[in-house]
């Protein structure tokens, strides 16, 4: 038995010596194979005498534990040497640049009327659409707006045909008189899109967005429109206070008619929308005119309501600090690159409106 | 619309400052475009310095200076004082000033050869005294001032209103201050009693004749006999500069002047040159005039003219004629006050293409019973300023002119306002604005002033009177939550996946207009007809585009000409099928150019090719919720497209519209369009094609089934025709059995060497798995040979061993 602890103590200093794999599996098989040192001794267990066989199992049990403890270890402390040693060799220089990657970006107008959705969403309306070309019905004659009336002179008009009955629509309003045409009253949408006036300079551009918006129901009157305007005005801009102004002002598809100013301030250049003591028009409203209504079949002693018409780009523009109207439709990847959002930047109400 | 608060004090009496005042045009829906002080004839007239002064070269008296006038701006002038040397700080003038001494209007022009840039002036020319020897010598003190006015002009204060076309009357001042009285701002002076004395008849014949559609209802005319038509006086010129026009004669400047004041245009003849007899008549196709703006004019038939025995004078209400124009040696007058129809003026003007004072009120609606007060008032002034003597007035008219009338329901103003105010003040405010007013229990019975043609029914009514009430008196009531139905239907909501689904691909989304050029639109137009545009911004934006890609294209090569290489741009919009309103698809189209991958560490770089696009299209409808293995793809794609490499994606069956197409674009549309790019590829998603799906995506998810059985994978590899499509033999597979066959991948394509030139080598990844059972050997080795046979018996192709 001595000999066998003598052994013992042997192979542990030769385990923590060693520092290769292959040796230290070569010791387990010395101790531990068929014809092991540590085996043969278990072999040796039949010949002790009974007193002494239960001390001698014991004793050599303690050894081999100890000694298979120690080559576990052994060979889990080498093998993270090695692989911290594979690791090391491995080591890249991670400021090289990664892979490429593209960004995308949505327009600004697209951003902004995504905004205006969500808002005008969040107190029930809904979003219809209309066609870009119009027949001189729906643009202007049902709009209370007949020939002759040189309210049209306020619309430069493209037109499509010689006779002035097929054109690209003006405004928004069209929409108005598909939606009550198609429909029953109650109506309450948005209706955001292209429209188109035939003149160009740095502030106008011969195509722009509106977004319409009608509420008709049995007692709609003005204090619903101020009130929802001032609800949309407020949440667009993300403004706690905002100055805001209805001045009578007159459109032929609403009355009474209102021109809305909000207040801003100019800082270091920018304007800043909410309490300054300058007026910004930014919108046209009214109450929908009794001829609009009697044009597309709803009684006008029955049911009222208002309507708006506001400018997209514009809104952009102010809310963005985006100075050139032209700009938003030249395509230019700079401007695009600079003014575009995040296709992952949905405006929402809970995850608000810009980030 | 212009004037100064002095003139509209004129016509009202009040104690409020200029800024109130303007605050109060605002709130009565006169909205004020400026208040700012008046141009001035001597703002022309400029502190300059002579910074060198050569010898004429032809002319032994003449200097040529190079005078700096101010920022950073030299002109040459030719000049003639002695004093004009190097150094001298004196007042220059420049082309359009207008000198106060001769009221010479300066012109560039050539002085003996040289050409000379405006003037520099002596004292007596700026009337500042009769020193005439040389140029005004100015002292070093004004070296600061180079370029900065010389005059230190006090000019009145200038209210401009933009008066929109409901409310002619508030295109005079009387009106404006008739609309301030009603809002509290004052009260409305009365029109002073006129002490004319008319002793004799207007002798001159004036006829209307009674034809169809004319467009004049009421002529009414005076002769003021034994005038001496002269310069205005200068209060009567200051009231015209400050309009921003030039004054030209006593007479013509009191008609002008009567038209701002009281809103009633007038015209003024020289009676003499009148042939017999005024009549006012159609004209003839072919008639032609000379008019006051120095042009010929040829009409068609049906114009309201004035004309006399020997042919036209003028157009009624929109432009007199030269030839019996009031001129300073005009010694009798006849004087116009009429009324023409809005619809005959508009209609003129529109064809003839004229703007004028007059035809701007007279198509919104002047009062048609201002005729006399309009006569009164020119005629006293004419007397006071040219003298003469004033005849009895003259009305010829057609009809009477009606009375308007409307019965208003009181409540109507709360229903519209939401708020209710007493009808005391209702009635207050509808007086002061001019109306005649009978007064029942619920009830309004009203006559409309003549001067309101937009007022027609009860609620232009509630209109007038919330607008003098005030606006701010109407509540901001909290919007109610109350929904009708969703805010967007299904296919606005696939609008604005697809739309974020692209641009998180690397697109930037653009927005480009709706029309684009004819020439780079035809090679996108198919089969659609062009939509001309009648009157087009410019000549290459006349059509509307049949494509999302003309101005896409357009665009790409401007950034590329930028120095951009590598570019990804989309746009969703309308593209247009027909001129009918609701003949337009949405679509998305995106473009991109160059390399996928430019030269770097890692990668070895590629061009942007057919597949890239593929990859994109497929993913975004995927993205949108549509299954992969449902859709089909087949080699046709429009012409613009590269014909071997493009497709197109149809969503089940090949009867619908394909809802996509991609591929590389037409080379020979980048050699056209002069794209220098290393490769262009596109595609095309159409909104309208994709039909609307049974089951919204929710419900198609509510049944979930997987299987946790062994999966198994096996590479084949066929060697096939080259005609066949990687797509058949993957359907061919799937078909096999469905339930077992869960994917099919492409892992190789080879054509070459060891391959008949016919043939080409697929080989494909196969994996199978059972939903009931782990499949044995023998279950694989079934499904395998099945594979080999079937394709093998399908398609003509070899298993390659």
């Amino acid at each position: 038995m001595s000999d066998i602890k003598k052994i013992k103590d042997e192979y542990l200093k030769k385990l923590d010596i060693d520092q290769n794999i292959e040796s230290i599996n070569q010791i387990k098989t010395e101790l531990f194979g068929k014809n092991g040192i540590v085996s043969n001794e278990f072999k040796k267990l039949g010949s002790v005498s009974q007193e002494e066989r239960k001390k001698f199992a014991s004793d050599l049990n303690f050894i081999k534990e100890e000694l298979q403890n120690k080559i576990t270890s052994k060979i889990e402390e080498i093998e993270t040497k090695e692989i911290n040693l594979k690791l090391e060799n491995e080591k890249v220089d991670v400021t090289l640049p990664e892979r490429d990657f593209k960004q995308g970006k949505i327009h600004p107008v697209s951003q902004v009327i995504d905004e205006i959705s969500s808002i005008f969403s969040e107190i029930g309306f809904s979003v219809e659409e209309g066609p870009d070309v119009e027949n001189e019905y729906n643009n202007f004659t049902a709009l209370n707006t007949p020939d002759n009336h040189p309210a049209r002179d306020m619309h430069d008009t493209f037109y499509l045909d010689e006779k002035k009955e097929l054109l690209l629509r003006t405004h928004t309003s069209p929409v108005q008189v598909r939606t009550m045409l198609k429909g029953k009253p109650p109506f309450k949408i948005i209706a955001p899109g292209r429209t188109y006036r035939s003149d160009s300079d740095q502030t106008h551009a011969p195509m722009f967005h509106q977004v319409e918006g009608l509420h008709i129901d049995k007692d709609i009157n003005m204090g619903h429109l101020k009130g929802c305007l001032n609800y949309f005005i407020k949440e667009f801009f993300e403004v706690d206070k905002l100055k805001m102004r209805f001045r009578p002002s007159h459109f032929p598809f609403t009355e009474p008619s209102a021109e809305v100013d909000i207040g801003y301030e100019i800082k270091d250049g920018k304007i800043i929308i909410g309490e300054g003591d300058k007026w910004l028009e930014i919108l046209g409203c009214g109450m929908v005119h009794p001829n609009v209504l009697k044009n597309v079949n709803v009684d006008p002693s029955k049911f009222q309501g208002y309507a708006f018409g506001i400018g997209i780009d514009r809104l952009g523009m102010l809310k963005y600090g985006i100075n050139d109207l032209r700009a938003f439709f030249e395509t230019d990847y700079r401007w695009l690159s600079h003014f575009g959002f995040d296709p992952l930047d949905v405006p929402s109400s809970y995850r608000g409106l810009s980030r | 619309m212009k004037f100064t608060i002095d003139w509209l004090k004129q016509h009202l009496d009040t104690n409020l400052n200029d800024k109130e005042i303007i605050n109060n045009l605002t709130n009565v829906g006169l909205e004020v475009e400026s208040f700012e002080n008046a141009p001035s004839e001597l703002d022309d007239f400029i502190v300059a310095k002579i910074i060198n002064a050569q010898q004429h070269p032809n002319a032994d008296r003449l200097r040529v200076c190079d005078v700096d006038i101010g920022n950073s701006e030299t002109v040459k002038v030719v000049c003639g004082a002695p004093n004009a040397k190097k150094g001298l700080f004196t007042v220059y003038a420049g082309p359009g000033a207008i000198i106060p001494k001769n009221q010479m209007k300066l012109s560039i022009s050539k002085i003996r050869g040289v050409t000379s840039y405006g003037m520099l002036c002596s004292e007596a020319e700026l009337k500042l005294s009769d020193d005439s020897e040389g140029i005004t010598e100015l002292s070093e003190k004004y070296k600061e001032k180079i370029g900065k006015k010389y005059f230190d002009t006090k000019t009145p204060k200038v209210v401009d209103l933009s008066i929109t076309p409901n409310r002619p009357d508030c295109l005079g001042v009387r009106g404006i201050a008739r609309d301030l009285a009603a809002a509290g701002v004052g009260s409305l002076k009365k029109i002073k009693d006129s002490k004319l004395n008319q002793n004799f008849d207007q002798d001159l014949k004036v006829t209307i004749k009674k034809e169809k559609k004319q467009g004049c209802t009421i002529f009414g005319s005076c002769l003021i006999k034994g005038v001496s038509n002269k310069e205005s006086p200068q209060w009567l010129k200051d009231k015209i500069v400050s309009l921003g026009q030039k004054p030209i004669s006593a007479i013509v400047d009191i008609t002008n002047y009567v038209m701002i004041d009281l809103n009633r245009p007038l015209h003024s003849y020289d009676a003499d040159k009148v042939s017999k007899e005024i009549i006012v008549r159609n004209s003839k196709k072919g008639e032609t005039f000379e008019a006051l703006d120095n042009k010929k004019y040829s009409l068609d038939d049906n114009m309201c003219v004035i004309s006399d025995q020997s042919g036209v004078l003028g157009l009624g209400g929109i432009i007199g004629g030269t030839r019996s124009g009031t001129e300073l040696g005009t010694k009798n007058i006849l004087l116009e006050s009429a009324y023409f129809l809005p619809r005959s003026i508009r209609k003129t003007s529109k064809v003839l293409n004229i703007d004028t004072d007059a035809k701007f009120r007279f198509e919104r609606g002047i009062d048609p019973k201002s005729i006399e007060a309009g006569l009164i008032k020119a005629a006293d002034l004419i007397k006071e300023v040219c003298g003469g003597e004033v005849s009895k007035f003259d009305i010829q008219r057609l009809e009477e002119e009606k009375t308007n009338k409307v019965k208003f329901e009181i409540s109507l103003f709360e229903k519209i306002t939401g708020f209710k105010i007493e009808k005391k003040e209702i009635i207050k405010i509808i007086s002061n604005l001019g109306f005649k007013i009978i007064e029942n229990k619920e009830n309004l019975d009203l006559e409309i002033p003549s001067w309101r043609p937009d007022i027609m029914q009860p609620i232009d009514i509630v209109e007038e009177i919330v607008r003098i009430k005030g606006y701010e008196h109407i509540q901001t009531l909290i919007p109610e939550k109350s929904r009708l139905k969703p805010t967007l239907n299904r296919q606005q909501k696939l609008f604005h996946f697809l739309q974020r689904s692209v641009a998180s691909k690397g697109f930037y989304e653009t927005v480009t207009w709706s029309f684009t050029d004819s020439k780079i639109n035809n090679l996108f137009r198919e089969k659609y007809n062009e939509i001309k545009i009648v009157n087009p911004i410019s000549s290459d934006l006349n059509v509307l585009r049949n494509s999302i890609f003309p101005n896409l294209i357009f665009y790409l090569k401007k950034n590329i000409d930028r120095g951009f290489k590598d570019l990804s741009f989309f746009e969703i919009g309308p593209v247009f099928s027909g001129t009918k309103p609701g003949e337009q698809l949405t679509v998305i189209g995106a473009l991109q150019a160059g390399k996928y991958f430019r030269l770097n560490w890692q990668e070895t770089e590629r061009n942007v090719d057919v597949f890239d696009a593929k990859r994109d299209t497929i993913q975004t409808i995927v993205e949108a919720g549509f299954s992969k293995n449902k859709l089909i793809i087949k080699d046709q794609a429009p012409s613009y497209y590269h014909p071997g490499k493009s497709g197109s994606v149809f969503l089940s069956t090949e009867e619908d519209k394909p809802i996509a197409f991609f591929g590389e674009i037409h080379p020979n549309i980048v050699k056209k369009l002069d794209i220098k790019t290393d490769a262009l590829i596109g595609f095309e998603i159409y909104l309208d094609f994709f039909k609307e799906t049974k089951k919204k995506l929710k419900d198609q998810k509510s049944q979930f089934e997987y299987s946790d059985y062994q999966k198994s994978e096996r590479d084949f590899a066929f060697v096939i025709d080259k005609k066949i499509k990687a797509q058949d033999l993957i359907d061919i597979i799937v078909s096999i059995d469905q339930d077992l066959i869960k994917n099919v991948r492409v892992f190789d394509v080879y054509e070459g060497e060891n391959i008949p030139k016919d043939k080409k080598s697929i080989a494909l990844n196969v994996t199978v798995q059972s939903s009931e059972k782990t499949l044995n050997e023998k279950d694989l080795e079934k499904i395998n040979n099945l594979i080999i046979s079937t394709v093998e018996s399908k398609s003509g192709a070899k298993i390659r061993s």
